[in-house]
């Protein structure tokens, strides 16, 4: 898609270029100049008073799409163990694959990690790719790029989703460039257009302050990453039947180029965090690493877990795995509190979709309080001990 | 060693506000800065090249014109040439034609030993074009990398951070590293540097000058599209406590445990 201005219809107002994202448009002459840093995201077109700007479809290639069906799921697995987010994608996947009308498949790679290919089908795949050999046995850029290309080249899947965990969003772009297709980063929203059965992928941009919705019309697969935490989980049935596709595996000399010597491992479970129904983050606001033990005490109170806001990682409190966020992690617990947080939009990005959102913030005009189911300013070192001490009664 | 690093002018997205009643962004005013995890990336060639004397530290952007200040600033922190993909045929590009424009301003530079990325630019945050540009180029890639352990002869030994950890990976060479905020402290730019980085010339290349065809490039060449975008709707404000600390505690737990979340 392009958008073009109609010369004869621009009157010069400007609003185009108070509105655009990109800063991509400029005034030559009274006339607005669609420049080169323009998406085709269209906001222009909507706000232009004299219906002056226009999108145009490009012409759509001939490339025969109608040889890619099916809708597959990357099983991400680390030490034999399915990632949550896998399982997340099996839940959205099934109701892509449904409204296409398609089979949802899972692509697993690993070594000796047969049980979780019946783990896979009762969560909802139709159909297993699993490719079994030690050099899958973690993950390894090289390894499983080749193995997974050529499953896609040989089956042809009309969307892949993978989940943006570390390895997906590694996995994720080398794939897209070996296929020749596009890939949308960390989504938060998949819909299937019902009229033309394509993939609309919906991810915040600008750090949350915006959301594009973007589509790969002419090439195939569509792939996306999904971020961990926001699809809802498929129920497990353990009489579901599925099929088995073992893939072919072999390497050659130089097509791995990287070793995994060692894994090391922080902290015991970051799972806890996207799965807690409920969680205590706290921020700069603590002031100090020892706020944490106020916090974890509360959290143990409620049968919850701790959160953090980047303020609190990057003052090194916490660890990173705490974060929540943007860059952090995506929570969605039945209840939230944040302690000493300001509520800046990053942070908002990561758990605005929690079931409860509880603010305690010394500063009364703080931003957290617009997200706030309940709001309560004060200091969080006399709030905290007084809900525990209510708890207790 | 020839080192490239791959360096992206960005809006400071921190900067960008909301306008409360359009509901658009606002970027009037809003500073163009040099991508944060980029300034990593380049010092952490800048620390490569201090290991070893006789190295060459260029960066490449793709972006408009204006991008030269931030190639400017790159120059200061101590980068010995800068070069800027700069064409109408490169605007609109998504992660995947990105991509192929770097690689083909990299092949003009000619031979490296390794390649230098941010993990992702904070205007898209995809994360997606430096692995995309190695896998173009035919080389590996780590992502997010925490730690540079080791230079060997053919290889490389990196940190590379997990949601709950890291692992130690070893890569040969070439390749390309994505750097994560953790790596290192970028240093500053010094007085002298500043001066010599401004009668330094920025090479500014087109399509042609880096073999491409015009519809190799930008809009044309990018499989995904932006279909539509919008400002996420505000979710609404909810209730104020009001009284003594132990009321509101009182009432939030009351409230709570009627709406049966407790
Ligand atoms: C590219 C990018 C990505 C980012 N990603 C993330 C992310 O993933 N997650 C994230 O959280 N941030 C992220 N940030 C950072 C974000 O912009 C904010 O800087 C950060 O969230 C602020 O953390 P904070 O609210 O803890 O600290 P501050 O903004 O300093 O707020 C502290 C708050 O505590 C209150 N307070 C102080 N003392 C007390 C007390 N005794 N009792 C009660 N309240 C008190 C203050 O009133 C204040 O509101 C990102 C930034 C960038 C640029
Ligand atoms: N236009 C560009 N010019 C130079 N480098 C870029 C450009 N776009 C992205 N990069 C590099 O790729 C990294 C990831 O970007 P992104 O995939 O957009 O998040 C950035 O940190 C840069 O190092």
């Amino acid at each position: 898609m392009a958008v073009n201005v109609i010369n004869e219809k621009c009157k010069g107002c400007q609003k185009c270029i108070k509105v655009c994202p990109f800063n991509a448009i400029t005034m030559e002459e009274k006339l607005a100049v669609i420049g080169p840093s323009c998406t085709g995201c269209g906001v222009c077109v909507d706000a232009c008073p004299f219906k002056a700007i226009e999108k145009t479809e490009e012409a759509a290639h001939t490339k025969d799409l109608s040889v890619y069906h099916d809708v597959w799921v990357f099983a991400e697995q680390r030490e034999g163990k399915l990632m949550g987010v896998a399982i997340e994608l099996l839940g959205e996947g099934k109701k892509l694959a449904a409204e296409i009308g398609c089979k949802l498949c899972a692509v697993l790679c690993g070594e000796n990690v047969d049980g979780l290919v019946d783990e896979l089908i009762a969560y909802g795949a139709d159909k297993v790719y699993y490719a079994n050999a030690p050099e899958l046995k973690s993950y390894n850029t090289d390894a499983y790029t080749k193995t997974i290309y050529e499953a896609i080249s040989k089956y042809k899947p009309e969307i892949v989703l993978l989940g943006a965990t570390h390895i997906g969003r590694d996995l994720g772009p080398c794939l897209a460039v070996k296929c020749g297709t596009g890939l949308t980063a960390d989504c938060t929203k998949l819909e299937i257009d019902p009229e033309d059965k394509k993939l609309k992928q919906t991810r915040p941009a600008f750090g949350g302050n915006l959301m594009a919705t973007i589509i790969c019309p002419n090439h195939r697969p569509q792939m996306s990453t999904v971020r961990p935490g926001v699809m809802e989980k498929p129920k497990y049935d353990k009489s579901r039947k599925g099929e088995l596709v073992k893939l072919a595996v072999s390497f050659k000399d130089g097509d791995i180029r990287m070793k995994v010597l060692e894994i090391v491992k922080h902290v015991a479970d970051v799972v806890s965090l996207t799965d807690a129904d409920i969680i205590v983050s706290g921020g700069r606001g603590l002031g100090s690493p020892e706020g944490f033990d106020l916090l974890r005490e509360f959290a143990k109170k409620l049968g919850g877990t701790i959160g953090a806001s980047r303020a609190a990682v990057d003052s090194g409190w916490i660890d990173h795995a705490y974060q929540v966020g943007q860059t952090g992690t995506t929570v969605k617990p039945k209840i939230y509190f944040a302690c000493g947080i300001s509520g800046a939009i990053q942070h908002l990005a990561g758990m605005q979709n929690s079931g409860y959102i509880i603010a305690v913030n010394k500063n009364e005009n703080a931003p957290i309080f617009e997200v706030a189911d309940y709001g309560i300013v004060g200091d969080l070192y006399k709030v905290i001990p007084a809900i525990m001490a209510e708890l207790d009664k | 060693m020839r080192i490239i690093v791959l360096a992206k002018q960005v809006p400071d997205t921190n900067e960008v506000k909301i306008d409360p009643v359009k509901g658009t962004l606002i970027r009037d005013g809003v500073p163009s800065i040099l991508n944060p995890d980029d300034a990593n990336a380049l010092e952490a060639a800048l620390a490569a090249k201090d290991q070893f004397p006789g190295s060459t530290v260029s960066v490449l952007s793709m972006g408009p014109g204006q991008a030269c200040y931030m190639l400017r600033e790159c120059l200061a922190m101590g980068a010995d040439d800068a070069y800027l993909l700069s064409s109408r045929t490169f605007g609109g590009a998504d992660t995947c034609a990105t991509s192929t424009t770097l690689a083909a301003g990299i092949r003009k530079l000619g031979k490296f030993d390794i390649i230098f990325a941010g993990r992702q630019a904070i205007d898209g945050d995809t994360a997606q074009v430096g692995p995309q540009t190695a896998y173009r180029l035919g080389i590996p890639v780590v992502t997010y990398v925490m730690k540079i352990r080791e230079y060997k002869e053919k290889s490389v030994v990196v940190e590379r951070q997990l949601e709950d950890g890291y692992e130690v990976i070893e890569v040969s060479l070439p390749c390309m590293l994505t750097a994560v905020k953790e790596l290192n402290e970028p240093r500053y730019m010094t007085i002298g540097r500043i001066e010599e980085a401004y009668k330094k010339t920025i090479t500014i290349w087109d399509e042609n000058d880096v073999a491409l065809k015009p519809e190799s490039c930008g809009l044309k060449a990018s499989p995904t599209q932006v279909f539509r975008s919008f400002t996420p709707p505000p979710k609404g404000k909810g209730e104020m406590l009001k009284g003594t600390v132990p009321e509101m505690a009182a009432q939030l737990v009351a409230k709570l445990t009627e709406k049966h979340v407790l």
